[in-house]
């Protein structure tokens, strides 16, 4: 089974964003980048899926500069066989960029497409849906866990505390949320290992871009909290203002 | 307090390669995630960790810059160090655990073992399929150990051990050791010869070192040997030169240390830093405070100092030209600075810094060992003193 994880190099979580002198970009002087969370839970459910077939294989691709190749590198040391990289200033036109993941992945053949539910930098949650459009595959979204039985992916998501089981027939899209399976680490025999399996670097087929982003603002800063009392005592306090001010309850 | 990032003022991330970097962060979030978390417990109930032991093995931190044909991970030395800098971040005696192991224990293997030894023993030790601990030290030997009274006498076919060893990490739990004895006269320093010896044979017992106040997460055992007999293929054959084998061994260790001397001083550093925008006091965050600030100043200095000789050191290794002297140096050097910077962390955290809530002062009490263990910083200046003046006052 071929199976192909599109993956995004994000900011790290711990990362301290500050906005640059435009005004509308992130600052990235400094900036550290990991793989987006939840396309390492890809990586994870695609590695078990590689693993679970005889002659499985996983490819990762991703879009973005040629600095990428350190966070593509990472999801090999983790396991994946083989990497692309399209090279190309992707922006906030989703589309833009699922037009050129589509074109990558409807030639490679590939069985599933796994995206992470979403990068944690732009939080769009688009592209996975938009390239199941493109190519014509149907998409499962938020997948916690799935297995495939004759040749369908039993995918399981969460909806509303409630454990929904999709069937869909593959080749199949699935974007995948944090479920049970944790990201495994890195082992460093693998990550010496990483340095031999292939990468490939190559221009990106982009649109012209339709979106862009016009400012960045921070969140006003929150008043500091007060101490109402101390003890039972403070409980009537306490209920005035959550009453009162706060106005939740 | 916020995730641990790593401490980098002088951007010496940019001097990694992106493989010495995934190393790195591959081990910090180990131990952020899976050591930090029991450290604190097993620290108050006197044990090493042991349950550890396995992902270590699977992460490949065992000997791990020792070949892969041997089941290691084949990394270079700056990315060993690194390794050793995010273990002793999270306690000094897990990153002992992974220094004997490696440098003391498969080191030696691989270094003067012979072709057997190296296949029986090495790929078992990466896997920690077996433990290993290194018996130097003797009761009344420790930075001459070239007067040590342990002997291997001859027999018709073997050899038989006799001796007593002190201060021996992994003590207890080892499957073997790697065993120092005097086989000529005692003081012949060309009569030192090295054993590998499986410690369930007769004769061989360990026994806990009680009364630790440092070091408490961590196995130190005494060794005794009476009448042990090994076969002729216990002897490591390449140790034909005495005292200067182990010697190898312990420079391999202490060039671990210099690094994880400076993974202590950044955990303590991450701590004051975030305690003093955190810790209110006359209304205003203590970091606020000049005192504070000098402290945190100085300490980010001695750390950044700290990693910039390692890096240094470490390229050394790699490039073949590192002398023992400059491993001397970084090791007085670099556990001399972390002693300071977990002391002065842990004043600054004040009362609460007693707690094992909090780690400075686990670290401080870590640290006087190491600042005493594979070279005292003592011996360390004589060693300087003499590579500077042709004089040995030792």
């Amino acid at each position: 089974m071929r199976v192909i994880v599109c993956l995004k190099r994000v900011p790290d979580t711990g990362t301290s964003i500050r906005i640059d002198i435009s005004g509308s970009a992130i600052d990235f002087e400094g900036v550290k980048y990991i793989i987006s969370p939840y396309d390492e839970y890809a990586i994870e459910l695609g590695l078990r899926q590689r693993d679970a077939s005889d002659d499985g294989e996983l490819a990762l691709v991703t879009l973005d500069d040629m600095s990428a190749q350190e966070t593509l590198r990472k999801g090999l040391a983790m396991g994946a066989d083989s990497a692309v990289l399209l090279t190309g200033d992707f922006d906030m036109d989703g589309l833009r960029t699922a037009k050129a993941l589509a074109k990558e992945v409807e030639s490679a053949e590939a069985e599933l497409i796994l995206f992470g539910i979403k990068a944690v930098d732009d939080d769009q949650q688009q592209v996975g849906p938009m390239v199941a459009a493109l190519i014509g595959r149907p998409c499962v979204t938020g997948v916690l866990s799935f297995e495939i039985l004759d040749g369908r992916a039993i995918c399981c998501r969460e909806v509303d505390s409630t454990t929904e089981v999709v069937e869909v027939d593959l080749p199949a899209v699935l974007t995948i949320a944090k479920g049970p399976h944790e990201p495994r680490l890195a082992t460093l025999k693998n990550i010496m290992a990483s340095k031999r399996k292939p990468l490939e670097v190559k221009a990106a087929a982009l649109t012209e871009s339709r979106v862009c982003v016009r400012g960045l603002f921070k969140p006003v800063s929150r008043p500091p909290g007060r101490i109402v009392g101390e003890g039972p005592d403070a409980v009537p306090e306490l209920l005035r203002v959550l009453r009162e001010e706060a106005k939740v309850i | 307090m916020a995730r641990f990032e790593g401490i980098d003022f002088y951007k010496t991330d940019e001097l990694f390669s992106s493989e010495e970097r995934m190393v790195r962060d591959t081990v910090r979030s180990w131990v952020e995630d899976r050591l930090i978390p029991i450290i604190g417990e097993a620290y108050t109930k006197r044990r090493f960790p042991e349950e550890i032991i396995p992902e270590l093995a699977e992460l490949g931190v065992l000997g791990a810059n020792l070949p892969e044909e041997f089941g290691c991970a084949g990394l270079n030395n700056v990315s060993y160090g690194l390794i050793m800098q995010e273990l002793e971040r999270g306690d000094s005696g897990v990153r002992s655990f992974a220094s004997v192991q490696g440098a003391l224990v498969m080191y030696p293997i691989y270094a003067f073992g012979s072709d057997a030894q190296k296949t029986k023993w090495l790929p078992r030790l990466a896997s920690a399929e077996a433990i290993g601990c290194f018996g130097l030290t003797e009761p009344d030997y420790g930075s001459n150990p070239t007067g040590m009274i342990t002997t291997a006498k001859k027999t018709a076919d073997g050899w038989v051990l006799n001796g007593t060893k002190m201060w021996i990490t992994n003590g207890s739990m080892a499957d073997i050791a790697v065993i120092w004895a005097q086989t000529e006269d005692p003081g012949d320093v060309k009569g030192i010869r090295g054993f590998i010896v499986p410690t369930d044979l007769p004769g061989f017992s360990s026994k806990n070192q009680a009364g630790k106040l440092s070091l408490v997460a961590s196995d130190t055992s005494e060794l005794v040997l009476q009448d042990v007999e090994v076969p002729d293929e216990a002897m490591l054959p390449g140790t034909t030169d005495g005292i200067k084998h182990p010697l190898m061994c312990l420079t391999q260790a202490r060039y671990g240390i210099s690094w994880g001397a400076v993974g202590a001083a950044m955990a303590c550093f991450h701590e004051a830093v975030s305690y003093s925008k955190e810790r209110v006091m006359f209304d205003q965050p203590i970091g606020g405070k000049q005192i504070q600030q000098v402290r945190l100043a100085d300490m980010l200095t001695s750390i950044t100092q700290g990693q910039l000789l390692c890096y240094r050191l470490g390229r050394m290794k790699d490039a073949g030209t590192m002398t023992t002297q400059q491993v001397s140096l970084a090791k007085r050097a670099n556990v001399d600075m972390a002693t300071n910077v977990a002391r002065e962390a842990r004043r600054l955290l004040g009362g609460n810094g007693i707690l094992i809530e909090y780690h400075s002062m686990r670290h401080m009490a870590n640290l006087e060992s190491v600042y005493t263990y594979e070279g005292t910083h003592d011996v360390h200046s004589l060693i300087l003193g003499q590579t500077l003046t042709g004089i040995s006052a030792f």
